[in-house]
């Protein structure tokens, strides 16, 4: 066991996966020999080689294109789109490429590809670097979704997803990467340093994919979320005296129904969060699922908090984020409900 | 079937890294005055061999050479550096401001203020640019005021994009300046479509694009060659070949087997690789490109061989990946430098003159900023009000915008 932050355990990850298998590959922008803007591969083409670990031109759509046809010939890329903002470009290559070549070939091609990107806003990046995209993927069948919220589910997850035989598209928020976040930003800047989830071990283990966590067990109601929401929400838990109970999806889709179901069953109340902008975000799906599925036990109406329906500004950037105190809010008009 | 070696990938290395000095042999530096100059008509094919060689006017005393040297008016020279010293004060001026977090974020032009500025000068004033963020020499060279550029910059109540952008993500339709994108590339192709709208309404107004070397690795860079050469579009499709694109160097886009002018060439645009720190130059460079645009000569693509001498932005630390030396070594030197050096030499400037103005661009800058610090910084926190943050998603705000801001009004 180490203690990691979130890029340590994305880098270990690699790390791990490109020493078991040979025919893992990690690329995308600044990743080689600089090791990456976020620094998750320093070190990584200097250990595996410059054919192994290597600089892209600046071209998303390139970087998938060539992410599948390697996976298809049988290595295991894992690319980065250096923001999720960026992977635009790239977004036909996903959706009418890696989404659907197993289906289009009945099972004679696959695209066993992760694409990492960092995701989410609260570094003050504009509406450039801020963005949380998942539901433009979540939409797309064929493709998984995940999100980890921790150091040791980010290693898990993120060697889960290199070995999956499906395209992963694998989003980090990054204003987790150097410790957990509640949201609020005027207080002094917490380190994973001694964090229990901080915590990793330093050789192979996965995270199952489609396995959601009981991020903080409660009695009064069910949260779900993913990513920085997680802390956020748990904040809110704390400060409002609300015993909710906050389910880290994880794996956002496809998902593990039955831990929302059993939870959302038992407490008969349902809180929505993410940082994504609100219509059609993935809290529309889960809202659904949840009316679907645990209808004749809810006792009040399903709550969403979300950013708001504008693309993420800069200098308002903590009016946007949706923080402890609109998540707060939320649990006490679902309760008072 | 004969039996081949194995393959392997080709993996292009810059030549330097922290601790290898640079070799800048790779640059293929033509002697000025050696190229020569087509007519304004020429044919495409015909100018391979200028996308190939580098077209230079300033030689190593400063003096100007060639069939490019223009018949350029010493004024519009002084112009020129001046407008060169106060950008590069300007970008001085809020590095450090940066450092005080009175803005997020900064990103400077130091090294090729020359292009910007030359093209500028060489452009009508209603000429469209589309530029990235690295061409306040547009903006600073036509008299937009510094005092905008800064609230911009600080995201304070009077930022004219109401603090909704990262700082250096200008607009201003009113000096034919488009709004800068983060999403590097798209302004290319929207350049060429803006071209196009001039020629369908029968206009007079030409266009300026820009790119960064890395950047046209993009699919828009493309597009955008296709587009204006399919239409004949009156662009000037300018790349801005600083070498390095954050960590890359600039043969991970391609420069390693062709220039990027040739690129050019080979999508059916006259093309022209230029000296860009020399400022006779670019000035003689777009003067040639913007009249094929005006005669409905079509697109020019003008590579622009420059060195970015700062950090890529305020997030980045060069001495990670290249010699901390490069831009002293560079071979084509100090756009600044270079320029003060020929106009000493026609008379036309001294080092008291050059002196004199740096200390008034300087207080300029100075002045400036204090009056964009009184309307606040980000550090101050006065800011433009959070509930203007859901003003232009569209024209009229929905019923769905207008309850969220209610919502976040707290109501
Ligand atoms: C589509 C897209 N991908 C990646 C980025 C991140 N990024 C910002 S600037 C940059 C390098 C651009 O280099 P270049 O085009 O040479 O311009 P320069 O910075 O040298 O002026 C990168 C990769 C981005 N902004 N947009
Ligand atoms: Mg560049």
């Amino acid at each position: 066991m180490a203690t990691m932050t979130m890029i340590q355990a994305i880098r270990s990850a690699l790390d791990v996966a490109l020493g078991r298998d040979e025919n893992v590959v990690v690329f995308g922008e600044d990743v080689g020999y600089f090791g990456g803007v976020f620094r998750c591969t320093e070190g990584l083409q200097a250990k595996y080689g410059k054919t192994r670990v290597f600089d892209t031109p600046i071209a998303e759509g390139g970087i998938v294109g060539v992410a599948i046809g390697m996976a298809a010939y049988g290595l295991r890329p894992v690319a980065e789109i250096q923001f999720a903002d960026y992977v635009y470009p790239g977004y036909d290559q996903i959706v009418s490429g890696a989404a659907r070549i197993r289906y289009r070939s009945a099972g004679d091609f696959i695209s066993p590809l992760t694409l990492r990107m960092p995701c989410g806003g609260g570094i003050y990046g504009g509406q450039t670097h801020s963005q949380s995209p998942e539901a433009l993927f979540t939409h797309v069948c064929g493709l998984r979704t995940v999100m980890p919220s921790n150091p040791y589910d980010a290693k898990g997850l993120l060697i889960a997803a290199i070995e999956c035989d499906d395209p992963v598209i694998f989003l980090e928020p990054k204003r987790l990467y150097n410790g957990p976040f509640d949201g609020h930003h005027d207080r002094p800047l917490v380190a994973w340093t001694g964090h229990p989830r901080a915590d990793v071990p330093e050789g192979h283990y996965t995270v199952p994919l489609e396995s959601a966590a009981v991020f903080r067990p409660g009695r009064d109601l069910t949260v779900l979320t993913y990513g920085t929401m997680v802390w956020v929400a748990a904040c809110a838990a704390e400060e409002t005296g609300i015993d909710a109970e906050i389910i880290d999806l994880r794996s956002l889709w496809p998902m593990d129904l039955d831990t929302v179901v059993t939870s959302v069953k038992r407490t008969g109340r349902c809180v929505v969060v993410h940082e994504a902008t609100r219509t059609s975000g993935f809290g529309a799906e889960l809202a659904a699922l949840v009316q679907e599925h645990c209808f004749w036990h809810l006792e009040a109406p399903i709550e969403r908090v979300t950013g708001w329906d504008t693309p993420y500004p800069h200098a308002q950037e903590w009016q946007y984020f949706p923080g402890p105190d609109r998540v707060g809010a939320a649990y006490r008009r679902t309760m008072e409900a | 079937m004969p039996a081949y070696p194995p393959l392997s990938l080709h993996i292009p290395e810059p030549p330097g890294r922290p601790g290898v000095p640079t070799d800048f042999s790779y640059l293929k530096v033509s002697p000025a005055g050696a190229v020569r100059r087509p007519p304004i008509d020429a044919r495409p094919d015909d100018t391979m061999d200028i996308a190939e060689s580098l077209v230079r006017v300033l030689d190593d005393d400063g003096e100007a050479r060639g069939p490019w040297a223009p018949a350029a008016d010493p004024a519009l020279l002084r112009r020129g550096l001046r407008t060169m010293l106060l950008t590069r004060a300007f970008d001085a001026r809020m590095l450090i401001a940066q450092r005080q977090k009175k803005l997020s974020f900064y990103m400077q032009s130091l090294g090729e203020e020359a292009i910007a500025i030359g093209q500028a000068l060489a452009l009508a004033p209603d000429d469209m640019c589309f530029p990235t963020y690295r061409q306040q020499g547009i903006l600073i060279a036509r008299g937009y005021p510094l005092v905008d550029m800064m609230c911009q910059l600080f995201s304070n109540p009077r930022d004219p994009v109401k603090g909704r952008q990262l700082p250096v993500m200008y607009t201003s339709r009113a000096h034919g300046f488009f709004t800068i994108a983060g999403n590097l590339g798209t302004q290319y192709i929207q350049a060429v479509g803006w071209a196009m709208a001039s020629a369908i309404k029968g206009d007079t107004r030409i266009v300026s694009a820009w790119i960064g070397d890395g950047s046209t690795a993009a699919a828009d860079f493309h597009n955008a060659l296709t587009f204006a050469c399919v239409y004949h579009a009156p662009v000037i499709l300018n790349v801005v070949n600083n070498q390095w694109a954050i960590s890359s160097f600039q043969t991970l886009a391609g420069g390693e087997a062709a220039t990027f002018a040739a690129r050019g060439v080979g999508n059916g645009i006259a093309s022209l690789r230029v000296d860009g720190n020399d400022f006779l130059a670019v000035l003689a460079a777009s003067a040639w490109a913007q009249e094929r645009a005006h005669r409905g000569c079509g697109a020019t693509l003008i590579e622009w061989i420059t060195y970015r001498a700062g950090a890529h932005s305020t997030s980045d630390d060069p001495s990670k990946y290249r010699p901390a030396d490069d831009w002293a070594r560079f071979p084509l030197g100090d756009p600044v430098a270079r320029l003060a050096q020929h106009l000493t030499r026609i008379g036309a400037w001294s080092d008291a003159e050059h002196a004199s103005t740096q200390a008034e661009v300087e207080a300029e800058v100075m002045a400036a900023q204090k009056e964009a610090e009184s309307y606040g910084t980000l550090a101050s926190g006065h800011v433009h009000d959070a509930s203007m943050m859901f003003d232009d998603v569209y024209r009229d705000m929905p019923a769905h915008l207008r309850r969220q801001r209610a919502q976040a009004q707290g109501a």
